[in-house]
């Protein structure tokens, strides 16, 4: 074993980097190449080496001596009358604690919007694998033993299983613009579609876990895999009835999240600490992967009815869309992610009547909640396949028809927003057909359609593109409420130090930070630190969400350097890199504490729904290619073009590896991602049935970066994580339509749903 | 029952029942927690440790079969000096990222590796197809398995 010491770090160069510029328009940065004014070679990830050999600490790899296990006694039924807990008189009750509702100190609740999820179930079973009672074991075989010992004792309900029967509303949404049935009426043509897909489970690779610790104080102290320890800690309050100072939450290593460890983690938080409370020692509570499934949250399930209305010579007069989501038992993050689909449904086209009305109901399935792209996945994918639709109804290219649509500098969407910078549609449109040659291979696919010899083929290539736009951070007035606040001190001996509660779970949050800092000050990365995420260390810079880290929380960061170097070099006049050591030793510690101020110019109104939605738009286009097996149906996908715009990439190994796994993520939602309920139950909740690509089911992927910075935040990024997962499902969807001549309405494109098209489409020739 | 073996080239004695999983006797009892648990069915390879030179899933292997056998894991990888050359190339071309993965993906390409494996895309591909990531895309695995592979030919 080698200690973190001898660890080699990347050797920084002399050259400090310019403060980045804001230029007008896109600038494409090919994969792997630094971007401009970023006159150093990008630093290594930080905890990489820690990752590498096996040191990185996650929640399941820490030692706590005496700790117990805790386990999760959870209905077997979608909805019941929940009566009481039956106890195996044989079991020795007196060797485990047992907790249920009736135990919860504080409030039984877990609010992530509406306070309507209990922590345990007093009365109504709502969704299966509802938590019902608690149990902790010195050991997990007594767990185990004690898990099986127990049932409850239910009476069966009716449950509400169809998001459109169910008359229980989570939110609606109503934008638009224009008069929407004066132009369908005038349009020359008027496509239709209904458009569903499923649930899509994260499917981080390290399964939800906390350790919950009994404080001195009375209060406790949480160990974790989580997105947002900041959401974690007042749940904890809350349920737990403990002050600040008395629940504290620490984020371990974290393997993954996409979403899935956004709202989530809260309840394993919350249970755990509960157990601990009752055993008075510290309690493991560590999800095994078919409880992960069983349990969690997934990407919402949603209907999209759309209508576009366009004139023959393709000009785009009318969108009429209905957006139905199920949000399953409890509301989590409902209503925003509903938002985000009701705001993205229109796709990045201008039009000048546009309807989007957007419901979310509850239905007694497990609750939906984040999932990397937060509602616009599932919108986008229907604005996708309807531009496809029109496209091919008006004997047009697919992509001639969006150089057409797409938004351009000035355009305005269906809230009002004018757009007035950082507009890259046309850009990534330009730079994906180019790269993967789109107009020849389509050529080459069709020609090889029309030269069939009437020999039936085995297998058919096609190629198929998709464009779409993400708001950039949080919805509306979303950030004005968070009001995020970053510290950057100056510590006794010199060293800046951040303190931020934005969490590192793979994307290159520990290794941007210290990037930024340490360019702002003149430093070599590795002499810029970062304070543990610790709730009793670190201000509450917002949740790790909405690609909105890299830009909301990057900004504030590069804002308070800036003013920590200002404030040395006024006092010492010399350079920050020379004099901060002296300064610190002259006048102890500083801390820098910068607040988020709203963007010049940036307005919503959510009482309305209009205004300015995000504070700008990130762009992304996809072009892929299929071989589809003609008998059975069998999809592989062979490329993806992926062409994102970021706003500025800051770190380009990091930025294109975003780019590449959210490719991935919305291949598998395209193909072969397929939660199957039965009963409100999910059917293949293991591993070995709900399956993620593998190596040899991704396609080769090539990432391209464009920048089309943001002049409200001084770097100009606008975030990366969410973009590729908007475009991924449609561009396969279409490349399978090339390639068979049948449109796939519902995702996944299973192989069973490309044979049943195929067969219906020769029975009606 | 008595279980004798090596980890890591260093020669291990352990009380442990027969059936109890490898995975679990080097993470609780030798405290390697480098390996990681993710499914505990052998679907998703992040447990991936050699056992005689071959990629096993340890959540699959219970102890009676090690027994006398040489198991290697991510923290035999790093010399003294450092990372070894398939770590520092997964560090530079971005082979990790939530790095939950990574421990066994390193192990089934350090096999593939040994066993002479070429820096063709299908090859690795095929090498690493038992370990899942959910971050990467595996676009900067393949390629920074490559890179090892090309420079040791």
């Amino acid at each position: 074993m080698t200690s973190p010491e001898t660890m080699p770090r990347p050797v920084p160069t002399a050259t400090i980097a310019e403060p980045p510029v804001v230029v007008p328009g896109p600038v494409v940065i090919e994969p792997g190449q630094p971007t401009p004014g970023a006159a150093r070679p990008a630093p290594l990830r930080r905890e990489g080496p820690d990752k590498l050999t096996g040191r990185a600490v996650y929640v399941d790899d820490m030692v706590v001596p005496g700790a117990w296990y805790g386990g999760t006694i959870r209905s077997t039924e979608a909805h019941a009358r929940f009566l009481g807990l039956d106890l195996d008189e044989s079991f020795d009750w007196r060797r485990v604690v047992l907790v249920t509702a009736a135990d919860i100190p504080g409030e039984n609740v877990i609010a992530s919007i509406k306070p309507d999820q209990p922590v345990l179930v007093t009365e109504e079973i709502r969704h299966h694998a509802e938590p019902l009672a608690l149990i902790a074991a010195p050991d997990k075989a007594t767990l185990r033993a004690a898990l099986h010992a127990v049932r409850p004792r239910t009476q069966p309900l009716e449950p509400v299983l169809d998001p459109l029967a169910s008359d229980h509303e989570f939110a609606r949404y109503e934008v638009g613009t224009g008069d929407v049935d004066a132009a369908l009426a005038t349009a020359d043509l008027v496509i239709e579609g209904t458009y569903r897909v499923g649930h899509q489970e994260q499917l981080y690779i390290e399964n939800q876990g906390m350790i919950a610790v009994p404080r001195d104080d009375g209060g406790v102290t949480v160990y974790g895999s989580l997105q947002c320890p900041y959401y974690v800690q007042p749940a904890l309050k809350r349920a737990l009835a403990l002050s600040d100072s008395q629940a504290v939450v620490v984020q371990t290593e974290t393997g993954g999240g996409f979403g899935g460890k956004e709202e989530y983690p809260s309840i394993v938080a919350v249970h755990a600490a509960l157990l601990a409370r009752a055993a008075g020692h510290p309690v493991r509570m560590i999800y095994e992967r078919h409880e992960d499934i069983a349990a969690t949250t997934k990407r919402h399930p949603a209907v999209v009815r759309y209508r576009t209305g366009v004139m023959r010579d393709g000009t785009l007069v009318a969108q009429d869309i209905h957006v139905t989501m199920d949000g399953g038992a409890y509301c989590t993050l409902t209503p925003v992610v509903l938002s985000r689909g009701v705001l993205h449904a229109g796709g990045p086209y201008q039009c000048p009547a546009v309807r989007i009305v957007g419901t979310a109901t509850a239905t007694n399935t497990p609750p939906n909640g984040a999932f990397r792209g937060f509602g616009a996945p599932q919108t986008e994918f229907a604005a996708e396949m309807q531009v496809n639709r029109v496209a091919e109804a008006l004997g047009m290219s697919p992509l001639e028809l969006r150089r057409r649509w797409v938004y351009e500098l000035g355009g305005t969407t269906p809230t009002g927003q004018v757009l007035r910078e950082s507009v890259a549609g046309r850009e990534v449109l330009e730079r994906a057909a180019e790269a993967s040659e789109f107009e020849r291979i389509r050529a080459r696919t069709a020609g090889q359609r029309a030269t069939g010899d009437g020999s039936s083929p085995v297998s058919a290539h096609g190629i198929g593109l998709a464009l779409a736009w993400h708001g950039a951070g949080f919805t509306g007035s979303g950030e004005v409420h968070l009001a995020s606040v970053v510290h950057v001190d100056l510590d006794g001996e010199g060293r800046p130090v951040i303190g931020i509660a934005s969490t590192e779970m793979g994307q290159g949050t520990k290794t941007i930070f210290p990037q930024l800092v340490a360019a702002e000050l003149g430093l070599a990365e590795d002499d810029v630190d970062l304070a543990p995420v610790d709730t009793s260390l670190v201000p509450d810079s917002g949740p790790t969400v909405a690609s909105r880290t890299a830009m909301v929380v990057g900004g504030l960061v590069i804002q308070a350097a800036r003013r920590l170097k200002e404030q040395v070099e006024a006092a010492t006049g010399l350079p920050f890199n020379v004099s901060a050591a002296a300064y610190a030793r002259d006048h102890g510690p500083v801390r820098i504490e910068q607040r988020f101020e709203p963007y010049p110019g940036v307005h919503f109104d959510d009482a309305t729904y209009t205004g300015d939605a995000y504070p700008a738009f990130g762009w992304a286009a996809a072009v892929a290619e299929v071989d589809v097996d003609l008998d059975t149906g069998e999809v592989a996908v062979r490329s993806v073009v992926a062409a994102d715009d970021v706003g500025r990439v800051i770190h380009p190994v990091l930025a294109a590896g975003q780019v590449e796994g959210g490719t991935l993520q919305a291949v598998g939602y395209a193909t072969i991602e397929e939660m199957k309920l039965v009963d409100g139950r999910y059917l293949n909740d293991r591993l070995a049935t709900y399956l993620i690509p593998t190596a040899l089911d991704a396609p080769r992927i090539e990432a391209i970066l464009v920048e089309a910075p943001f002049s409200g935040v001084p770097h100009g990024a606008k975030g990366v994580g969410e973009l590729p997962m908007d475009v991924g499902a449609p561009a396969v969807v279409a490349a399978i339509h090339d390639a068979t001549g049948v449109w796939i309405h519902d995702l996944p494109a299973t192989p069973e749903r490309i044979v049943a098209a195929m067969a219906s489409r020769d029975a009606s020739a | 029952m008595s279980t004798r073996f090596t980890v890591n080239g260093e020669a291990i004695e352990l009380e442990t029942p027969g059936m109890r999983r490898l995975l679990d006797a080097l993470r609780e009892d030798l405290g390697l927690t480098g390996t990681k648990e993710g499914c505990g069915e052998g679907e998703c390879g992040a447990c991936s440790v050699l056992l005689d030179g071959r990629v096993v899933d340890s959540c699959l292997v219970p102890m009676c079969q090690v027994d006398g056998a040489d198991v290697r894991t991510v923290e035999g990888l790093a010399g003294p000096d450092g990372l070894a050359p398939l770590q520092q190339a997964f560090l530079e071309h971005g082979g990790a990222q939530c790095g939950i993965c990574t421990p066994g993906m390193l192990m089934a390409a350090q096999a593939y590796l040994e066993a002479g494996g070429g820096p063709d895309d299908a090859g690795i591909r095929e090498a690493i197809a038992g370990n899942l990531c959910r971050c990467t895309g595996y676009t900067r695995i393949v390629s920074a398995i490559a890179a090892v592979a090309g420079e040791t030919r």
